[in-house]
């Protein structure tokens, strides 16, 4: 066992900082630095999909038939660290995590055809057509109906807590084709063009003050029995593994890394009146770093244990409740450390974007945003609760 | 990058996990404790002949060269069993100071021996004055015309009582009296002057404190060329809490997997404790807990040979985290016995002390804290 690099893998690294200083602008930068919502806003974002994709690095985690770029897991793990090291936007995960790998294990050729390489070169925006306002944690009591018509479904309902369905072209849906004797039955995966009739959307502001989801309506959208992806009413199968990637098998403790690196900075920094000198910050970020040591070790630990692709399991719950508690943490303790500014509401968007001069320092804008929009870390993708309950079923076999 | 053991270190798991099971039974704990000893040197012959005593000793002072994640497989399997043999102080702390500072003559000496189990030692280090502060040494060593005279208290030394030779640390006092370097000296048991107060460790095994007045030792007695001993100090008791941290892993998923079945077994209302959600959720933050830990014993094990600086912030994060889990795990494996969990006829109660004397070992949650903030530039210590 081992945690340092090998000549191949330190040459590997070198790349990708390469990559990374040719590629990632000073404005993409500052624009990320800056957004403290979840996700990029799909200028920056997909941008830097395209680049990328170029380099043949659109898709990390695929198989190489389909535009994977056949990484080792110690090349993923260098690949997320300098990502998030260098402040890389976030890209459309909707598209390369989530629906991507539904397509690639469940979906039909043509699908395959069609969509994988859209994904890749960014030219689809996807979003994820999950949660309904009856169906939060209790995803399978989903209502919203597609009902068969020919070669199409005529689809009835509403999705909510829909991250950048104002900015999609498609929506992968779990949706209603049957009543099966469990709610889980008769639930099926469905891709949706964003632009057919009958679809509305209603934006939804978070409590940060940005508007990242949304509600989406549905009234008799016409969508061809050709976009369900696998068999009919087997849609919670294939959403649960979705689900599986959408909480693991990803690297967090990079990114949580970052977001403590910036805190830390602003911290020994004149603008917070060097808060690092009060010794409960001090302490605070040493614990907060041990916790993010650990989720790494964690994560190391599953990346070996994993082949490329394979579907994480239940440990992924572990990692989702971990780095969601972690993020909280990292976000507490800004407002902490920035004290008095934290009491400064901006209220127009985005921070990179604004035509007037910012009450207090442009860095420390996104700090109190970022804690309030990150109080949904520990909610969305199955709150906490559903996560500990899986714990307990899958891992500890209660 | 990988973290995938080797066949050897599946092996090595496999067969210390087999041994432990079948040999530290709870009436084997029992009978330990009666021992004046605290353990069975029958056993720790045992372990010689299994190799595990030369194990992380240098294949050219007589051992078999392994490292810090070798000794991490063996100290979680010896938690799964509450096993009370000075392994710790014997080899880990003993076997390491003479490894990291000793002439060859005393590598020599010593090293072949403990790897044969012919040799105990402890460490004595130390001083009610000094909390966990491994700098600070009131002990002193003054210079003789063929040796060196210590004097001084030492606490917490583990299995001095069995210990052939104690390795103790003083400070050489100069010509005017003042002290000076951090020194080690081999002392062998029973050295006039030398006074044991023996006692029966929290969760297992023996400890002592100790007096030292006028000890007379010869010039030799001193480990290595008198250099400042406590960077190798450091660094063996860094490593050292990568092992405890182990064992701790090990303790705590025992205490885990007993807890577990009994939340299964007992019936309350009609049904299992496990069917209320109060009880599963809990079971699931303990489970987390218990692999967090497994992680930070892992890196710091893995850190074991790093820099001094990327060392010990690994050896704080870890002692410092996995002392908080461990609290956690065994406070709560207390909890959910109810009733049963606060007696001794359950085995829960010996797990949970052997937790408690590993968070206090080399210092709790809090100093780890605060050294890891002073490693990191954060505050002074």
């Amino acid at each position: 066992m081992d945690l340092t690099f090998s000549a191949e893998e330190r040459a590997f690294e070198q790349d990708v900082r390469d990559f990374i200083s040719a590629n990632l602008t000073p404005e993409m930068k500052r624009a990320t630095a800056l957004t403290p919502s979840v996700f990029s806003d799909p200028d920056i974002g997909m941008a830097w999909q395209r680049a990328l994709h170029r380099k043949g690095w659109g898709a990390p985690g695929w198989p190489v038939e389909h535009g994977g770029p056949d990484w080792t897991p110690a090349q993923r793990w260098i690949f997320e660290a300098e990502s998030a090291r260098a402040g890389v936007p976030n890209v459309n995960v909707m598209g390369v995590k989530m629906v991507g790998p539904v397509i690639i294990g469940f979906g039909s050729p043509e699908q395959k055809n069609f969509y994988l390489p859209r994904i890749l070169s960014g030219e689809d925006y996807w979003c994820q057509g999950y949660s309904e306002p009856g169906s939060g944690s209790d995803l399978a009591s989903l209502k919203t109906r597609a009902v068969r018509d020919g070669d199409d479904y005529i689809i009835n309902g509403t999705k909510i807590w829909t991250t950048h369905a104002h900015h999609a072209n498609r929506m992968f849906a779990l949706v209603r084709t049957n009543d099966g004797e469990r709610q889980q039955d008769g639930i099926s995966f469905i891709l949706i063009d964003m632009k057919t009739p009958g679809i509305t959307t209603r934006p939804i502001l978070t409590i940060g003050g940005d508007h990242e989801v949304n509600q989406v309506f549905f009234d008799d959208v016409r969508v061809p029995v050709a976009n369900r992806v696998g068999e009919e009413g087997k849609g919670w199968t294939y959403g649960k593994y979705l689900l599986e990637f959408e909480r693991g098998a990803g690297i967090a403790s990079a990114k949580l890394r970052e977001a403590l690196r910036t805190i830390a900075e602003l911290a020994e920094s004149d603008v917070t009146g060097r808060a690092i000198e009060d010794p409960d910050i001090a302490l605070r970020m040493s614990e907060v770093e041990v916790d993010i040591d650990a989720l790494e070790m964690t994560e190391l630990r599953v990346l070996s244990a994993l082949q490329t692709g394979q579907n994480p399991g239940a440990v992924s719950s572990v990692l989702k409740l971990r780095n969601s508690e972690i993020r909280q943490a990292v976000t507490r303790l800004g407002v902490d450390v920035i004290g008095n500014d934290g009491l400064a509401v901006e209220p127009a968007r985005p921070f990179y974007k604004l035509n007037h001069e910012p009450a207090i320092p442009e860095e420390l804008l996104p700090v109190v945003p970022e804690y309030l929009n990150g109080r949904a870390y520990t909610i969305f993708g199955g709150s906490s609760e559903i996560q500990r309950e899986i714990i307990a079923k899958m891992v500890l076999g209660l | 990058m990988d973290l995938t053991p080797s066949d050897e270190q599946r092996l090595l798991r496999e067969s210390a996990d087999r041994f432990v099971a079948e040999t530290f039974t709870a009436d084997h704990r029992k009978k330990a404790a009666n021992d004046p000893l605290g353990f069975s040197p029958a056993i720790w012959k045992q372990f010689a002949e299994l190799g595990w005593l030369a194990l992380p000793i240098s294949e050219a002072d007589g051992g078999l060269g392994g490292g810090a994640i070798e000794i991490g497989i063996l100290m979680e399997a010896f938690g799964r069993g509450l096993v009370s043999e000075p392994f710790l102080s014997t080899v880990v702390l003993g076997a390491a100071l003479v490894a990291e500072c000793g002439t060859e003559a005393q590598k020599q000496a010593v090293l072949p021996k403990v790897a044969e189990g012919a040799l105990y030692l402890a460490f004595a280090h130390s001083e009610r004055a000094a909390r966990f502060d491994l700098a600070h040494v009131d002990t002193t060593a003054t210079k003789t015309a063929d040796g060196f005279r210590l004097s001084g208290s030492k606490v917490a030394v583990l299995d001095g009582a069995a210990a052939n030779q104690i390795i103790v640390s003083a400070r050489i006092a100069n010509a005017n009296g003042a002290s000076g370097k951090l020194a080690l000296f081999l002392v062998p048991a029973g050295s006039p002057g030398l006074t044991l107060r023996d006692y029966a460790r929290l969760g297992g095994g023996r400890g002592c404190s100790l007096d030292l007045k006028n000890v007379a030792l010869p010039a030799d007695a001193l480990l290595g060329d008198g250099s400042d001993a406590l960077p190798a100090i450091e660094a063996v008791v860094d490593r050292a809490m990568a092992a405890l941290g182990a064992e701790a892993v090990g303790i705590m998923q025992t205490l885990l997997d007993t807890t577990l079945e009994y939340t299964k077994i007992r019936k309350q209302f009609g049904r299992p404790l496990s069917a209320n959600q109060v009880i599963r959720h809990r079971l699931a933050d303990m489970a987390m807990q218990v692999d967090e830990a497994r992680s930070m014993a892992l890196r710091a094990a893995l850190m074991a040979g790093a820099e001094p600086v990327a060392r010990g912030r690994a050896a704080a994060g870890a002692k410092a985290k996995i002392g908080k889990c461990a609290r956690f795990v065994a406070e709560q494996s207390v909890q959910l016995h109810g009733a049963m969990g606060v007696t001794e006829e359950l085995d829960i109660g010996a797990y949970f002390k052997r937790l408690l004397a590993f968070d206090t070992l080399f210092g709790g949650s809090a100093h780890h804290y605060r050294r890891h903030a002073a490693l990191s530039g954060r505050q002074a210590c």
